[in-house]
Order: structure tokens, then sequence, then C-alpha cells
């Protein structure tokens, strides 16, 4: 719907910046096609693990720029982890810790201009979220059995509401997914949209005389919303995984 | 005819559920000043509770996300 819905102020659609394309031209998308979406998921890859190898090769006492980098990545992943879901989570700590990097780096590697931003697109955040979904769902009854199920009858309640509660808590567990995947696209999506629609203001100062008053005023706002967008990046892949981190602990210790 | 008045319900719909994200950006206010209040009053234990004050904004964000759902919903999938 983007391409021919270009409404006559803006210079291009706030939008075009999600288009799925094929890296060789044309627009036809199968399953094997390397789409730049890919490209960029292969360069997030690649920068977290650069930072780790070139990390983790010194080992140095006193630590190199890189080193403390990488070591404060870990130290506070690895806190995050055993303060929230506890010493027997500390398994899952690998798979917490990759979530966290590819999340991070996708977020930070899309504010660059001309990249796109894996995180924005619903598909790739679904698929993290319904991994964490059913690795908690999996883990909850291998580790608990059926007192799993317990996670949903809340027994401190009045014996009363407890049936209502077990509805509500039912419901609740399975919206995480939902909530746990738009949250993270959302952000994302609507924080470069706001970006590329003062951006489209700025050439205003070409066409007419109001140009004088909007362009600086969306120079500025560009510039600030940037600023908080770099926020945001950190802040919601740190969201995302402490949310994982509160699941596992309802997982591994499902009482309330 | 009755597909443009169906397509102009959905346009309206999406605008009036973005009024939802207002309910989020209070809730998400509400956790983030009262954290602050307490916070001021009771500094060296503020530190060890920021990832709860996190938890509680990614909760209230929560119901935000489901008006922006909607809005979604009303623009592609109706």
């Amino acid at each position: 719907m983007a391409a021919e819905e270009h409404s006559e102020g803006l210079a291009f659609h706030p939008m075009d910046q999600f288009i799925v394309r094929p890296l060789g031209g044309g627009d036809e998308l199968s399953f094997f096609t390397v789409s730049n979406a890919a490209l960029w998921m292969a360069i997030t890859v690649l920068a977290a693990t650069l930072l780790f190898v070139l990390g983790t090769r010194g080992r140095a006492i006193v630590p190199t720029r890189i080193q403390s980098v990488a070591e404060l990545a870990y130290g506070f992943i690895h806190k995050m982890v055993e303060d929230i879901a506890g010493k027997d989570a500390l398994k899952f700590f690998p798979y917490v810790f990759t979530l966290f990097l590819f999340i991070l780096f996708s977020n930070v590697l899309g504010l660059l201009p001309m990249a796109f931003t894996p995180t924005s697109h619903i598909a790739v955040t679904a698929v993290l979220a319904m991994a964490v979904f059913l690795t908690v769902t999996i883990v909850g009854f291998y580790v608990n059995g059926l007192k799993f199920l317990g996670l949903f009858w809340v027994s401190s309640a009045p014996l009363v509401l407890r049936p209502i509660l077990a509805l509500i808590e039912v419901i609740s567990y399975f919206v995480r997914p939902v909530s746990h995947s738009i949250r993270l696209a959302g952000n994302m999506m609507a924080g470069h949209a706001v970006i590329k629609v003062f951006a489209a203001f700025t050439p205003l100062i070409l066409i007419s005389a109001v140009g004088v008053a909007v362009t600086p005023l969306s120079i500025i706002a560009i510039t600030a919303m940037y600023g908080l967008e770099v926020l945001v990046a950190f802040i919601q892949a740190y969201v995302f995984t402490i949310l994982t981190c509160v699941y596992l602990k309802d997982a591994l210790h499902p009482g309330h | 005819m009755e597909g443009d008045i169906v397509q102009m319900g959905a346009y309206i719909g999406a605008g009036l559920a973005c009024t939802g994200m207002g309910g989020a950006a209070v809730g998400v206010g509400h956790v983030v000043g009262n954290f602050l209040l307490g916070a001021l009053r009771n500094p060296s234990a503020a530190a060890g509770q920021t990832a709860t004050m996190f938890i509680g904004i990614a909760f209230a964000e929560a119901l935000g996300i489901f008006s922006f759902l909607v809005a979604l919903l009303l623009m592609f999938a109706v």
C-alpha cells in the first residue's frame, strides 16, 4: 500500500523503510531470497560475534576498552538472570544472553542511516517471543510436572475467587507471547517512523515559504528523537530480556 | 459504496484505538512517578528496585500495545 499512497507534501513515505526487498533488485521474494532483512540480521550476528571474539582474545587483567565492554555486557545479564530467575536458572544464561545481544545489536545497528531494523518486523520478534514461550512452557512442565498448573491456581486467594482468577491467569499466560513480541516491534517501528516523518518535512524549505520555520524545527526534532531512540533501543532489549527472566522464574518456581 | 463505508469505519476505529495509548501513558507515568517518590525517600533501597520498575512499566505498556494491535488489525486485516 505504501507505494501508491505518497501524499502530496511528503518527499517519501515514512513506512517505506520497512519494506523487505531482495538485495539483487526486483521485488520477487521467495523462501530463499537474500533480502535486506537477511543481510541486516547477518550483520547483527556478525557484529555481536566480533565483539566477543575480539573482547575475549586478550584476556588481560587490566582490560582493554573492547574487553571491558564485553565483560560489562556479560556481567550485566548474568546478574539479571541470577537476581530475577534464581541461581538454578543460570543454565539458561547462554540463551538469555544470546537473545539480549541479538535484539540490542539489531536495534542499535538499525539506527544507522539507510539501515534496516529486523526487530521492527513482527515476523522476527514473534519468532523470538514464541521461542521464549515454548521454552518456558516446556521447562515448566519438565521441572515441575503437573504442579506447574498451580501457576494458574492462586492458592493464597479466597476459594470463591480462585476459578475467576484462574481464568484471568490463563488468559494472561497465553497473551504473553503477543505482548512480548509486539512491544519490541511496535517500539522500534514507531520510533523509526516518527524520525522519517520529520525527515520528510525537512525539504519543505525548497518548495514553500513555510519551510523557513518548519525545516529548522524538524531538524531539531530529528536530533531529539534520535537521542530518544538510542535510549529506547537499549531499554527495549533490556525489557525483552528481563521479561524472559521473569517468565523463566515462573517456570522454575511456579508458587506465588 | 458499501466497501467505502466499511473502510471509513475501519479508519475511524483505528484512530479511536489510538486513545488507548493515553491510558498506557498514564500507567507508565504512574509507575515511574511512584518509584521516584519512594526512591527519593529511601535512596539506598532504590538501586535494587529498578528492575522491578521496568517490569511494571512493561506490564503497563502491554495494554497500550493492545490498542496499537487493534489499530493495526483495523488498518490491514479488516
